[in-house]
């Protein structure tokens, strides 16, 4: 089985979002950033699982700059064989899935894997792109995945419960919640990761057809307005005559 | 054109369909073009009532083979029909069936995408549309410069539009490739509205102590027809079904009212649920993070306030 897994980078779930004073660019001073944890903890760990039971390598790639490589190296250290960095400072998810597609076209791998989602641009796109070039079956928000032969049957979240569904390889499939545990990698891991092969390639060109002009942030809330709990008939009222929501 | 790709899930559009159809009809409307839906299968019931929500006509691929919906197969389908009838906008819903085919559909069509806007696009300089970034700590205005442009709205942005009648059904005549994807089961739960439509969402904590207790919160959201949540600590002990996980590792939602009963508030739930028109906070602890981001607080033990609120909403109801 040989897999790829595409993982990005992103802020920590628990950073303070903030932008440049024109709202032009994300402020990332102070901003701890971390592997996307769907990526991290689902979707790495369940190609790692899947390769510990039936042989193969687990790849994994990224697009972006240089600072990208401590993140990769996370991926090595928590397991995987090898790593390609695609050496662009990416500007939409259409570039980074025209590059991963660009790099796969010609490596055959079975299975690519993505986290549902980056915590950052919550788009959910990358995934359908890849698959979409490759011209592959997609199977999004996969929450358990198991291997029969080259027949994967992975469960999905869909709205109000999960589906399940049958696909051979080669597919792209994203990994939410569900799929695997996640893996604090161990010094031996670490230690390892440091030799471990990682390429940097070049991107291809493209020109991107959407992209985010600007940020806000949204507007504060007015302050909390305390009702007394043992006057219910109130919230009722405020909920009604103020709020207009019920 | 823009061109609604109307979901008819079980041969039923949701709301969230209605509400992508007058989405792509107030976006012709300032385009100066017209608005069409597009629906698939052949078990939809009253297509012809897109009308109503501002579809001039509808087109439906009659073909049993798309009942089920894959990413793979959609994309080819849609946009094939998009070719034929020259659309230059495809209005999808943000839902897991529209967030599988976007990036799809963007790539085969050499589009750009913005998957989940939740206001109109602003036309002055562009094509501009926003949607919510950072797990809704955050708004971004992304500006799509392709000629074909492909979005998916996020449920609740907009209200379904009703003033309209309802219009003809065409079959459209389209190649639909086999699917390579096979739905085995589908295990859902019936009969209430699916989180991210919800209007009205009722969610409780871990200060609800053990399973055993969430009968106060059933019989509040259904007083209030709410759909129930609840936060990742009570999803991960298995007191509730995962689905039912807000925040930023489970459903983003954007109800009009949500109302929090015994749950703290840590910032990665706020970053699913404060995009809601109306938050309430019922916590027993006054300190509790949750109510610097709430419109209304209630500091009280959640056994006694919850069945006094649903006692309340039962007397405003029948009076």
């Amino acid at each position: 089985m040989k897999i790829l897994v595409c993982v990005s980078k992103t802020p920590d779930t628990t950073a303070k979002i903030s932008f440049s004073s024109d709202g032009s660019a994300f402020n990332s001073a102070g901003v701890q950033f971390i592997m996307n944890p769907y990526d991290e903890w689902y979707a790495l760990v369940r190609a790692l699982e899947l390769t510990e039971a039936d042989g193969g390598t687990v790849t994994i790639i990224n697009v972006g700059p240089a600072d990208n490589d401590q993140i990769i190296r996370k991926g090595l250290a928590i397991g995987a064989n090898d790593a390609v960095r695609v050496n662009a400072e990416p500007q939409s998810a259409m570039f980074i899935a025209k590059q991963i597609a660009d790099y796969a076209r010609a490596q055959n791998f079975d299975i690519i894997f993505t986290g549902k989602e980056s915590i950052d641009y919550n788009a959910s796109e990358v995934g359908a792109m890849i698959a979409e070039y490759l011209d592959v079956p997609f199977v999004s928000y996969g929450n358990k995945l198991e291997m029969s032969g080259n027949t994967a049957t992975i469960s999905r979240d869909v709205e109000g419960g999960s589906e399940v569904v049958e696909v051979a390889t080669p597919f792209v499939v994203s990994a939410s919640k569900g799929m695997a545990e996640q893996r604090i990698p161990n010094m031996r891991g670490i230690m390892m990761a440091k030799t471990k092969p990682l390429t940097v390639v070049e991107p291809t060109g493209f020109d991107d057809l959407a992209v985010a002009v600007h940020y806000q942030l949204p507007p504060e809330k007015g302050g909390v307005k305390l009702v007394d709990p043992e006057n219910m008939e109130e919230l009722v009222r405020l909920l009604h005559e103020d709020a207009k929501v019920i | 054109m823009v061109l609604v790709f109307a979901e008819s899930p079980k041969g039923k559009f949701k709301k969230i369909a209605l509400e992508a159809v007058t989405y792509g009809k107030k976006t012709a409307e300032a385009l100066g073009t017209s608005c069409v839906a597009l629906t698939v299968g052949n078990n939809v019931e009253n297509a012809g009532q897109l009308g109503v929500y501002g579809a001039s006509k509808v087109y439906n691929i009659n073909d049993a083979s798309l009942n089920t919906l894959d990413s793979q197969v959609l994309t080819k389908v849609i946009a094939e029909a998009a070719a034929q009838l020259g659309a230059k906008i495809i209005i999808l819903s943000h839902t897991s069936t529209g967030k599988s085919l976007l990036g799809r559909l963007a790539v085969r069509l050499n589009a750009g995408s913005v998957p989940g806007v939740n206001a109109l696009p602003d036309l002055s300089g562009g094509f501009k549309v926003k949607k919510s970034v950072y797990s809704g700590k955050a708004v971004a205005t992304f500006q799509i410069k392709s000629d074909i442009k492909v979005l998916s709205l996020m449920g609740n942005a907009i209200r379904p539009d009703a003033s309209g009648s309802a219009v003809s059904v065409e079959n459209l005549s389209v190649n639909v490739p086999a699917a390579k994807v096979t739905v085995k089961e589908i295990k859902t739960v019936e009969g209430t509205v699916p989180l991210p439509e919800a209007e009205i969402v009722v969610s409780a904590g871990r200060g609800m102590k053990g399973p055993e207790n969430w009968g106060i919160i059933e019989e509040l959201a259904d007083v209030l027809g709410a759909t129930t949540a609840c936060s990742r600590p009570v999803a991960d002990a298995g007191w509730r079904p995962h689905h039912e996980h807000v925040g930023q590792t489970g459903i983003a939602i954007r109800p009009n009212l949500y109302i929090a009963v015994g749950i703290s508030g840590a910032i990665q739930h706020l970053a699913g649920v404060n995009n809601s028109k109306t938050i309430v906070v019922i916590n027993k602890d006054p300190e509790a993070p949750f109510f610097k981001a709430a419109d209304y607080g209630v500091v009280g033990d959640a056994f006694e306030v919850v069945p006094r609120l649903t006692a309340a909403l039962k007397q405003f109801k029948a009076g």
